[in-house]
């Protein structure tokens, strides 16, 4: 299963290389990571997203603790959580195609960040399952180029444990 | 105060009663310091050594082991080392000198990127930018390292570093935020635990170096006592609980007794005790103690259902854990299992075959006898160490120190050196093999130079004996690459039976004549006891070499991958 497991770790050089050490010393699979600062300075948070069964989730939290730059681990994915990512996707799109692609991007809620004479670029906020969609839905145009920054997430407090 | 004189005065804060160490250009401004300081410093000959040695300083007296060494190859040096520690949760404190701040990722002269390097192979480790945070810095790596699952903590310091000012005083404690090792146990799980015991019919102790790290080889004899369950260690386990008792099943698993893998594969609750279910240990996992429960105390929680699972985990500091436990546990009575274990111990001891010849097993039973068990005993790694294991008898803990994890050869010598300085009164043992003896060999000059008087016992089969019988057993007799005899003379392929084979190389006792100790040999039986009293009563370091045979196996042996009540047993 996909978790998504929420970090606040020291701003300390060199954190990033311990978790990514872990990982790769025990052969757990990150699908992404994504690193900035926290509410303070002296903090960072990461959100990462795991794939593994649950012996496997439950040795990554705990390896997870046990780096001592580790300050909290929250694996959130049984929560109730707001999950966003950003992603930038390049299509291409003749002045012709513009407004068909326009329309997707319109029905999407995404932006239009970008534009020349083969293609259109788009910015897009939303959950995992809406940039799914969109991309699924951009795909015909031929998509040339995405970056994605891999999903933040935050526990909903209005309606904590399910 | 520079950061070199705050080094130095840390390890004084810390009361470090002694350290290990190699100087060089990143280290040179600690040296010049400690020029005028009385803190007592031993100079190896190999950062290795150093390591080892603060290793084994720590194992025998459970304080802080601490080593020095330059940058980039002393650095280098200390990894095998600091591994070894890592893997058996030993408190080291080892300081490395860095190269300039500015000129760090310069692939400056002696620069290696010693925090990358160390990083999966140490508790925690700093690089020290500002000399400002060198206090806290000291005062968090021996917290780390004695603190929740012990373990080593590098300290990078570089050379502007140690040079530079600091007004900022050595802290009396420290508080790290993201590091609170749960001490108490849950008193809910224990108070089960305290019932599944209630109603168990064959339980079985396991217990490993937990145990030791946490100083609670008094409450696991109690409960064994009053509850009347019979123990079993790990090799990191040994002497937590008098193997000359009648509940001692002695170690378990790959190498262990016949009656202690039958009695874990045969109870029905395993109470693993700061033991991690390595695979040395549980053989094939799913075949392993598969009829019990299992209640797990560890103060790591990663180290709970890593392998298998379990019925009742405890989180928590053994000694503490233990103590609550005691508290709930009724006295109990388990003739019928007792008996059957009495059985399997009469039906299947430990044993080995009278050829006429030295016999390792032998020379072990009489270093036991010789020494009256009142010895320290270090190990190297292979045959040596498995017959160490199993034929002392160990009554008392951090009396048997041994790389148990990591399986470093060259460990005990070193190590040895390190326990004879932390307990100068002491008889301490090298139990070693002629291979890996040679690997830090060089540190008879230490030991000569601080007339360190410890005592390397060689049972020398002249080969590289655990591969050796690897191949005997597995690799049908093709002994490549293990015969130390072997030249380019001999024929290209060698079952054992050619006969003139070449001079073994080198001559130990004169070895240790040229480095100043003394040396003693000897190849027949009754020869053993007195060159042991002889070598014991001696002053100084000795080195004794025993000549045995290449043919001599370790026995019971479970083969990788089997569950553990498949023994090949051999004489056993």
């Amino acid at each position: 299963m996909r978790h998504i497991i929420n970090l606040e770790v020291e701003n300390h050089s060199g954190v990033l290389a311990r978790i990514a050490g872990l990982f790769s010393a025990r052969g757990f699979n990150i699908e992404s990571l994504t690193v900035a600062n926290g509410e303070s300075e002296d903090e960072s948070r990461m959100t990462l997203v795991v794939r593994g069964d649950d012996a496997i989730i439950e040795q990554v939290t705990k390896q997870l603790n046990k780096l001592i730059d580790i300050i909290h681990v929250v694996d959130i994915t049984a929560n109730y959580y707001v999950g966003r990512e950003l992603v930038l996707v390049r299509v291409n799109c003749p002045p012709a195609k513009r407004g068909d692609v326009y329309q997707v991007v319109e029905i999407f809620g995404a932006r239009v960040v970008d534009i020349s004479q083969k293609t259109m670029t788009m910015e897009i906020v939303g959950p995992e399952e809406k940039i799914d969609a969109f991309l699924e839905t951009m795909r015909p145009f031929g998509i040339k180029e995405v970056a994605r920054t891999g999903p933040i997430a935050m526990l909903r407090e209005s309606k904590k444990k399910i | 105060m520079t950061g070199a004189e705050m080094i130095l005065h840390a390890l004084k804060k810390e009361k470090v009663r002694a350290f290990f160490g190699y100087p060089g250009g990143a280290v040179i401004d600690i040296f010049d310091k400690l020029y005028d300081e009385d803190i007592p410093f031993y100079l190896t000959r190999h950062e290795q050594g150093a390591v080892h040695a603060a290793d084994g300083f720590a194992r025998a007296s459970g304080e802080v082991g601490v080593c020095m060494a330059t940058s980039g190859p002393g650095a280098t040096n200390l990894v095998t080392g600091l591994a070894t520690a890592y893997m058996d949760s030993i408190p080291i404190v080892a300081i490395t000198g860095q190269v300039h701040t500015h000129l760090i990722g310069n692939d400056a002269f002696q620069e290696a990127d010693v925090v990358g390097i160390t990083r999966p192979i140490t508790k925690h480790n700093y690089l020290v930018k500002n000399v400002d945070e060198l206090p806290e810095i000291l005062k968090s790596a021996f917290y780390l390292a004695r603190s929740g699952r012990p373990g080593p903590v590098v300290v990078d310091v570089p050379k502007d570093v140690q040079q530079a000012l600091t007004k900022a005083p050595y802290p009396d404690k420290v508080e790290i935020r993201s590091y609170k090792p749960t001490i108490m146990g849950h008193v809910q799980q224990i108070k089960k635990a305290a019932q599944m015991i209630a109603q168990a019919e064959r339980p079985v102790l396991y217990a490993g170096g937990g145990v030791i790290a946490s100083e609670a080889a008094e409450e696991l004899q109690k409960l064994a006592e009053i509850a009347e369950i019979p123990v079993t260690t790990t090799l990191m386990g040994l002497g937590i609980f008098p193997e000359t008792d009648a509940k001692s099943l002695k170690m378990l698993g790959m190498h262990g007794t016949a009656y202690a893998n039958f009695a874990v594969q045969e109870c029905d609750l395993l109470i693993a005790v700061g033991a991690r279910f390595d695979d040395r240990v549980t053989g094939k996992v799913d075949k392993f103690a598969s009829k019990a429960k299992v209640i797990h105390i560890d103060i790591d929680p990663t180290t709970i259902r890593k392998n298998i699972e379990v019925d009742l985990p405890v989180v928590g500091d053994v000694k503490h854990v233990l103590k609550e436990l005691l508290k709930h546990v009724k006295p109990q009575k388990h003739r019928q299992w007792m008996r059957q274990i009495h059985d399997w111990k009469e039906q299947h001891p430990l044993r080995y075959d009278d050829n006429g010849r030295i016999q390792p097993q032998y020379v072990v039973e009489q270093i036991a006898e010789v020494s009256h068990r009142n010895a320290i005993i270090s190990t190297e790694v292979g045959q040596n160490q498995m017959w160490a294991a199993q034929f002392y008898n160990y009554i008392r803990p951090r009396t048997f120190l041994s790389s148990g994890g990591l399986g470093t050869m060259g460990y005990g010598f070193p190590a040895a050196i390190g326990a004879q300085v932390a307990n100068p009164d002491k008889l301490v043992i090298d139990i070693a093999g002629d291979g890996s003896i040679q690997m830090n060999i060089q540190e008879l000059a230490t030991a000569v130079v601080y007339q360190i008087p410890v005592k390397i016992i060689i049972l020398n089969n002249q080969s590289l004996g655990m591969v050796r019988q690897w191949q005997a057993i597995f690799y049908d007799r093709r002994f490549s690459g293990t015969c130390l005899r072997r030249d380019p003379g001999c024929p290209p392929h060698c079952n054992g039976s050619v006969e003139n084979c070449p001079k073994y190389v080198p001559n130990f006792v004169k070895l240790a004549e040229a480095y100043g100790a003394v040396g003693l040999f000897a190849d027949k039986p009754e020869q053993v006891q007195p060159t042991l009293e002889k070598a014991f009563n001696t002053p100084g370091p000795v080195i004794v070499e025993f000549k045995i045979s290449e043919e001599e196996n370790v026995y019971p042996m479970v083969p990788a991958g089997a569950p553990i009540d498949q023994m090949i047993r051999g004489m056993a």
